[in-house]
C-alpha cells in the first residue's frame, strides 16, 4: 500500500473528521490510514451515512407490526398488503444538491429513491415529493422552485413512474434552504424480495450501470497540495442524472432477478462504491475484495480515492451466484448496460480494495457500518415563551373576503401548476389524481388500491416540535382515512438544523418522541427513512421539519372516496370538534384575526403571515384515533360518500375546496348553518386537528351520527350541498357568501401567476 | 479531427423556446434584440486516420440523416 | 385481433397499452423487441409512448433506425394497422410514415392532464365506431406535442381528411384555449392517406376504464378490432 500520509488538522477538517474519530480509526486499523482509507472512513462516518447524531434517538420509533416485512436498515421498508403482494417504500432528502443546482439536484434525488425501491426487486409504481421553498416574491426562490419541479418531472416522466402527489410549502426559513424530499413506492410479490447482502464466499461482485466519473466528490476535501494523489481534482461536484439509463437499469435488474442468479443487490447512492461494498458485506458478515482497474470509468486518470468516493448516478452493485455471472451479464448487455465482475465475496470481513492487484485499502467492514461512531449530543430546551393573552370579545369582519385572501395564498392555492408538469398517469393505475387528500393507485389484478400521503408542518414544529410531529403523523393518517384507506405504515424524513447545537438536538428528541407517540397510537410503524441535518445558512436553521410519508390500503377498491362534493342535496357533516381544546390556542387565533383588520389586498399572502404567528394547536391523540375510526366505519358501511381532511386554512377553506370542480365537472356550493354565533372566525379559520368534513345522503345522517356517538366523536351536521354558492349563516345572519366558481379561479391561478415569465 | 455541427429550426418554423427567451431578455432590459433562435450543438471527434474530405462526407451524412429532422431543422458545420 | 406492442429502450407505456388490449379488451397481444424484424403475425401494431432512447437527440429520432421499424414500414405498406401513441406518434413522424414534425409545447413545459378531443374522421378503421363530432375525454402527457407542418402540406392533409382528432373545448368547439400545446389547427392526431396508420398525442390506453376517469379510448381499440373481423 501507499505510504501513509501525515494527518494534519487541516486534512481531518477537510474530511469532516474530529481528532477523536481519527484516533478511533488509528486503533481500528492499528496503523495510520492512507488517503483512500481516510476518504472511505470520512464518507461512511459522515452524518449522512452513519446517522451518528440521530441513531440513538431514532431507536425510540416503533418499527414493528404484523404488516411489516422489513423495517429500517435496508434500502427501503417493506409491508405486506395481502394476497402475496408487498410494497417497498421510502422517502429521502436531496436538500443541499437542490439548492446548488435545482434541476439536477431534484432529478438525482428522484433517481436515488427509485433505485432504493427497485434494488429490492419491486417495480416503482408511484412517486411523490415534499417540497419547501422560500416565498415566491423573491426571484431566486422562483428559480429554485421552477428548476426543482422541472427536475422531478424530467426524471420521473422519462423513467415512467407516475408522480401522483405530495406537498409544496412556502416559508421564509426555506429561502436559502429548500427542502426536496422524494418518496417512491414499488410493488412486488412478497416471495421475490432482494436484499443488499453480499452472501456466499467466493461469489462474484458485479458492477452494473453507468460508468464512474468524478461527479459528487467533495471538491474541498482535495484542496491541499500536499497530496499527489489528490492534486488534479477541484471539480464541480454536481451530479447529473440520466433517467433513460435508469429506466434501462430498472428493466435489466428486474429481468436478471428473475433468473435466480442474483444473491444480493444494492444501489450505489451516497458514497457510491464505498457504501455499497461495505454495507453489503456488513449485512452478511462477509468481506468484499474488488479491483478498481475493472471498474468502468468515464474519465481518465481517476485515483482510487476518486473511484471509491464518486457519486456518479445510475449504478448498482450486485452479488451473483458463482458460475452464473454470464446469465446476468447477458441480460444487462441486452439492455446495453455495462456489467462487469470487479471482485468477490470473501470470508474475512474486510473491505479490500485493489488497484491492478496492488492493495490500496483494507478496512474491516463493520468498522465502517455497525461500529461507526454514535453521539449522544447535548440537548437543551429553549426558554418557554410567555402565555397567550386573554381572549378578546366577539369579532366581526368580512369573512368572505378573508376566505378569498386565504385561497389566494401560495400555501393554500391549487398545486396544478406543479403537478401538470408531472406525468401522474403513466402505468394506468392512478385512480385519484393529485389535488386530493391522498394519492391512490390501484393494484392491477386485485381488489386493492394503495393510498399515500406526504405531510409535514415546520411552522408547528418550530412552536412545539413534539406536538408538531404528532400533528404531521395524524394528518397523514387522516388523509388516507379520507380516501377510504386503512393506514399501514410510514416512512419519515427529518429535516433539521445543526445537531451540534443543543437546542437543535432538543428539537430532534422532541420530534422523535412525538412521532413515536403518534405512530403508536395510530398503529403505523416507521419502516425506514432518512435524516437531513445541517440545514442552515448563515447560522440560521430551518424550522424543524419532519415529513411523514404514510401508506395505507384500500380494499375493496369500492371503498375509495374522493374529497369533492358528489351531488346537490347531500348533507355536509363535521366529524370531530367544531372548536376545541386549549384556551391558549383559541385566544391566539382570535387575537391574530383581530390584527388582520383591515384586510390587505390580494397578493399580500395574508394566510402565511397570519399562520406564522399562531401557536401549535393542541392535539388529543385519543380523540384523533376515534375520529379516524368513525370516518373509516362510515366509509366501510357505505354511508360516507366523500371526505375531506380539515387542516391548513381551517373549515372554510376545506368547505370551498370540496366544491371546486374536478376533472372538468362543474362547481358545487354548500349552505352551512353554524351552531355557535360568537366564534365565527375561530370556527371557520382555526386549524384544529382531528376534524373531517364528510357528505352523506339525506337519509343516512342518523346512521352516521350513531357511528360517531358510539366512537365518542363529536358530530355536527353543518348543512347541505347546493349549486355554485358557498354560504355560511350564523344565527340569523349570513356571515359569508361567495360564488365557488370565483373562489376557485382565485385559488387555481395563484401559483401559475408567479411563473408567467420564464426567465 | 473534430467536427462542430449546429442544428437549428428553419427560419419558416416557429421556435417557441427562442421566442420565449427573446421575450424574457427584453423584459430584463436587453431591448435591442430583434430575434433569438435556439438550437443544438454537437462536437464529434473522428478517427485520426480519416482525411478532411472523408470527415466532411461523414459529417454531412450524420447531420442530414440523424441529427436533424429535415421537416423542421437545418444544420451547418465546421471542421477543426 | 392480435396486437403487437413494440418495446424500444426507454418505452414506458408498453405495459399500459398491453393491459388495455389484453386485459380490458380481451384480445391476444404480444410484446415485440426493437431488435426484432418479425411481427409475429400480429394484425395491428402499437408503437407505445415513453422516451425512446431518452429522447435525448430529438423525440423518436433514434427509434426510427431500429430493425423493427423496417418491418413496421413494410407491414404498413401492405395495409396493416399501425397506431402510434405519444412518443409512438413522434416515432412515426420521424420514420416518415406520417407527415409533419413535433416542436416543444408552446408553454415549454411538460403537460399532463385530461383534455377533450373531437373526432374529425370516422371513415378509417380506428374510429369506425365513433360518430363525427364525438367529443372524447382523454389524457395527454408530453413535452413535444406542438405538431407542425408547412401550409401547403396542411392544406392537403385537411383536404384528404387526414386530421383524425383535434383538441376542443368540452362542448366540441375548436378554440385556441382548448389547445394545450400550440399544435397547428389544434391537431391531436392524424392518419396517413390510406387511413391505416394513425398517430395521436393523447393516450387512449389511459382512458380505457371508468376507474381511470374515462373509457373513451376503448372506442378506438374496438374500432380497430371491428375493422378486421
Amino acid at each position: 500500500m501507499q505510504a501513509n500520509l501525515s494527518m494534519t488538522a487541516e486534512v481531518l477538517e477537510q474530511h469532516n473528521l474530529t481528532q477523536a474519530e481519527y484516533d478511533r480509526i488509528l486503533s481500528i486499523l492499528g496503523r495510520s490510514p492512507n488517503l483512500t482509507e481516510l476518504g472511505i472512513f470520512s464518507v461512511m462516518w459522515s452524518e449522512h451515512c452513519s446517522y451518528k447524531s440521530s441513531k440513538l434517538h431514532l431507536k425510540r420509533l416503533p418499527t414493528r407490526g404484523p404488516q411489516v416485512l422489513q423495517g429500517p436498515g435496508e434500502n427501503a421498508g417493506i409491508i405486506d398488503i395481502g394476497d402475496g403482494y408487498a410494497v417497498a417504500f421510502k422517502i429521502e432528502s436531496h436538500n443541499h444538491p437542490s439548492f446548488v443546482e435545482p434541476y439536477q439536484g431534484a432529478a438525482t434525488g428522484v433517481g436515488g429513491i427509485l433505485r432504493d425501491i427497485f434494488t429490492m426487486g419491486a417495480r416503482p409504481i408511484a412517486a411523490m415529493n415534499s417540497l419547501r421553498f422560500g416565498p415566491l416574491d423573491q426571484p431566486r426562490n422562483r428559480q429554485i422552485m421552477e428548476g426543482v419541479v422541472a427536475g422531478i418531472a424530467g426524471y420521473g416522466n422519462c423513467f415512467g413512474v407516475p408522480t401522483v402527489g405530495g406537498e409544496v410549502v412556502f416559508g421564509e426559513c426555506y429561502s436559502q434552504n429548500p427542502l426536496v424530499n422524494a418518496f417512491a413506492l414499488g410493488l412486488f410479490r412478497k416471495d421475490r424480495i432482494f436484499y443488499g447482502k453480499a452472501a456466499g464466499i467466493g461469489n462474484p461482485v458485479i458492477y452494473v450501470g453507468a460508468k464512474t466519473g468524478r461527479d459528487g466528490i467533495h471538491g474541498a476535501t482535495m484542496a491541499s497540495a500536499e497530496f499527489d494523489e489528490a492534486s488534479e481534482s477541484k471539480r464541480p461536484n454536481v451530479q447529473v442524472g440520466d433517467p433513460f439509463l435508469e429506466k434501462l437499469l430498472l428493466e435489466a435488474c428486474l429481468e436478471s432477478m428473475k433468473t435466480g442468479a442474483v444473491v444480493g443487490i444494492q444501489d450505489m447512492g451516497a458514497a457510491g462504491l464505498t457504501c455499497s461494498t461495505c454495507e453489503m458485506g456488513g449485512r452478511a458478515d462477509t468481506g468484499i475484495e474488488i479491483d478498481l482497474a475493472k471498474v468502468p470509468q468515464r474519465e481518465e486518470g481517476m485515483t482510487p480515492y476518486e473511484i471509491m468516493l464518486s457519486e456518479s448516478q445510475e449504478r448498482m452493485l450486485l452479488v451473483a451466484e458463482r458460475g452464473r455471472e454470464e446469465e446476468i451479464v447477458r441480460i444487462f448487455r441486452k439492455w446495453e448496460i455495462d456489467a462487469v465482475a470487479i471482485g468477490e465475496v470473501t470470508g474475512d470481513g474486510m473491505l479490500r480494495i485493489l488497484d491492478r492487484k496492488a492493495k490500496v485499502a483494507e478496512i474491516p467492514n463493520r468498522a465502517l457500518t455497525d461500529e461507526a461512531p454514535l453521539y449522544n449530543r447535548p440537548v437543551a430546551a429553549p426558554t418557554p415563551t410567555s402565555p397567550a393573552p386573554a381572549p378578546p370579545g366577539a369579532l366581526s369582519m368580512d369573512w368572505g373576503k378573508l376566505l378569498e385572501c386565504f385561497l389566494a395564498s401560495p400555501n393554500l392555492s391549487s398545486r396544478e401548476w406543479v403537478y401538470r408538469q408531472y406525468d401522474h398517469m403513466v402505468r394506468t393505475n392512478t385512480v385519484q389524481f393529485p389535488g386530493a387528500d391522498a394519492a391512490v393507485v390501484r393494484v392491477k389484478n386485485t381488489r386493492k388500491a394503495l393510498a399515500m400521503s406526504l405531510d409535514g408542518n415546520g411552522r408547528y414544529c418550530r412552536q412545539d416540535p413534539r406536538v408538531g410531529a404528532q400533528l404531521a403523523v395524524a394528518e397523514s393518517c387522516r388523509n388516507l382515512v379520507c380516501a377510504g384507506a386503512r393506514p399501514l405504515a410510514a416512512t419519515n424524513c427529518l429535516n433539521m438544523g445543526n445537531p451540534e447545537k443543543p437546542e437543535i438536538m432538543w428539537q430532534m428528541t422532541q420530534v422523535v418522541e412525538g412521532m413515536a407517540e403518534a405512530c403508536l397510537a395510530l398503529g403505523t410503524p416507521i419502516t425506514g427513512g432518512n435524516v437531513s441535518l445541517y440545514n442552515e445558512t448563515l447560522g440560521e436553521g430551518i424550522d424543524p421539519t419532519p415529513v411523514i410519508g404514510m401508506v395505507g390500503l384500500i380494499e375493496p377498491l369500492s371503498r375509495l372516496r374522493s374529497s369533492w362534493f358528489v351531488q346537490e342535496g347531500h348533507r355536509v357533516v363535521l366529524l370531530g370538534p367544531l372548536v376545541g381544546g386549549a384556551r391558549g390556542y383559541s385566544s391566539a387565533v382570535r387575537h391574530s384575526l383581530a390584527r388582520l383588520q383591515p384586510l390587505r389586498e390580494r397578493g399580500a399572502d395574508v394566510y402565511s403571515r397570519w399562520v406564522s404567528r399562531l401557536p401549535c394547536p393542541p392535539l388529543d391523540l385519543d380523540l384523533e384515533v376515534r375520529v379516524q375510526r368513525a370516518c373509516r366505519e362510515g366509509i366501510e358501511s357505505g354511508l360516507i360518500l366523500s371526505a375531506h381532511d380539515c387542516s391548513d386554512g381551517g373549515l372554510a377553506v376545506a368547505l370551498a375546496e370540496m366544491g371546486f370542480s374536478r376533472d372538468g365537472a362543474g362547481t358545487l356550493g354548500a349552505e352551512i348553518l353554524l351552531p355557535r354565533s360568537d366564534e365565527v372566525g375561530e370556527v371557520l379559520f382555526a386549524e384544529y386537528p382531528s376534524r373531517i368534513l364528510v357528505t352523506v345522503a339525506e337519509g343516512n345522517l342518523a346512521a352516521l351520527e350513531k357511528i360517531a356517538v358510539l366512537q365518542g366523536v363529536p358530530v355536527t351536521p353543518l348543512g347541505q350541498v347546493v349549486p355554485d354558492v358557498l354560504s355560511v349563516r350564523s344565527a340569523d345572519s349570513v356571515v359569508l357568501e361567495r360564488s365557488v366558481a370565483s373562489l376557485e379561479e382565485t385559488w387555481r391561478n395563484c401559483l401559475g401567476g408567479f411563473f408567467a415569465d420564464p426567465l | 479531427m473534430k467536427a462542430k455541427v449546429f442544428v437549428s429550426l428553419k427560419k419558416s418554423v416557429l421556435d417557441p423556446q427562442g421566442k420565449t427567451i427573446h421575450h424574457s431578455l427584453q423584459n430584463i432590459g436587453f431591448g435591442k434584440i430583434t430575434e433569438v433562435r435556439q438550437g443544438k450543438f454537437f462536437e464529434i471527434d473522428f478517427d485520426s486516420e480519416l482525411t478532411r474530405k472523408e470527415v466532411q462526407a461523414e459529417v454531412e451524412k450524420i447531420a442530414r440523416d440523424v441529427l436533424t429532422n429535415p421537416v423542421i431543422e437545418e444544420f451547418s458545420y465546421r471542421i477543426e | 385481433m392480435k396486437f403487437g406492442v413494440l418495446i424500444f429502450p426507454g418505452s414506458n407505456c408498453e405495459h399500459d397499452a398491453y393491459h388495455a388490449v389484453r386485459k380490458v379488451l380481451g384480445q391476444p397481444a404480444e410484446f415485440i423487441w426493437h431488435q426484432s424484424t418479425d411481427l409475429r403475425d400480429c394484425q395491428a401494431i402499437i408503437v407505445p409512448g415513453g422516451f425512446s432512447y431518452g429522447d435525448y437527440l430529438r423525440t423518436g429520432a433514434i427509434a426510427r433506425f431500429s430493425p423493427v421499424m423496417g418491418a413496421v414500414r413494410r407491414f404498413a405498406d401492405r395495409g396493416g394497422l399501425v397506431l402510434g401513441i405519444c412518443n409512438g406518434f413522434q416515432i412515426l413522424l420521424e420514420t416518415g410514415l406520417l407527415p409533419g414534425a413535433m416542436l416543444r409545447n408552446r408553454g415549454l413545459k411538460y403537460v399532463c392532464q385530461q383534455v377533450s378531443i373531437r373526432v374529425e374522421n370516422v371513415r378509417i378503421p380506428f374510429t369506425a365506431l365513433a360518430r363525427e363530432g364525438d367529443v372524447w375525454t382523454i389524457p395527454i402527457g408530453h413535452m413535444e406535442g406542438n405538431y407542425t407542418l408547412d401550409a401547403e402540406s396542411l392544406r392537403s392533409l385537411e383536404r384528404n381528411r387526414q386530421v383524425v382528432f383535434r383538441y376542443c373545448a368540452a362542448d366540441g368547439e375548436i378554440t385556441a384555449g382548448a389547445n394545450p400545446n400550440g399544435s397547428v389547427a389544434n391537431v391531436a392526431g392524424i392518419c396517413n392517406a390510406r387511413g391505416n396508420v394513425l398517430g395521436m398525442m393523447p393516450h387512449p390506453e389511459r382512458a380505457s376504464e371508468p376507474l381511470l376517469g374515462s373509457e373513451d379510448g376503448v372506442r378506438l381499440f374496438q374500432s380497430m378490432i371491428r375493422s378486421r373481423s
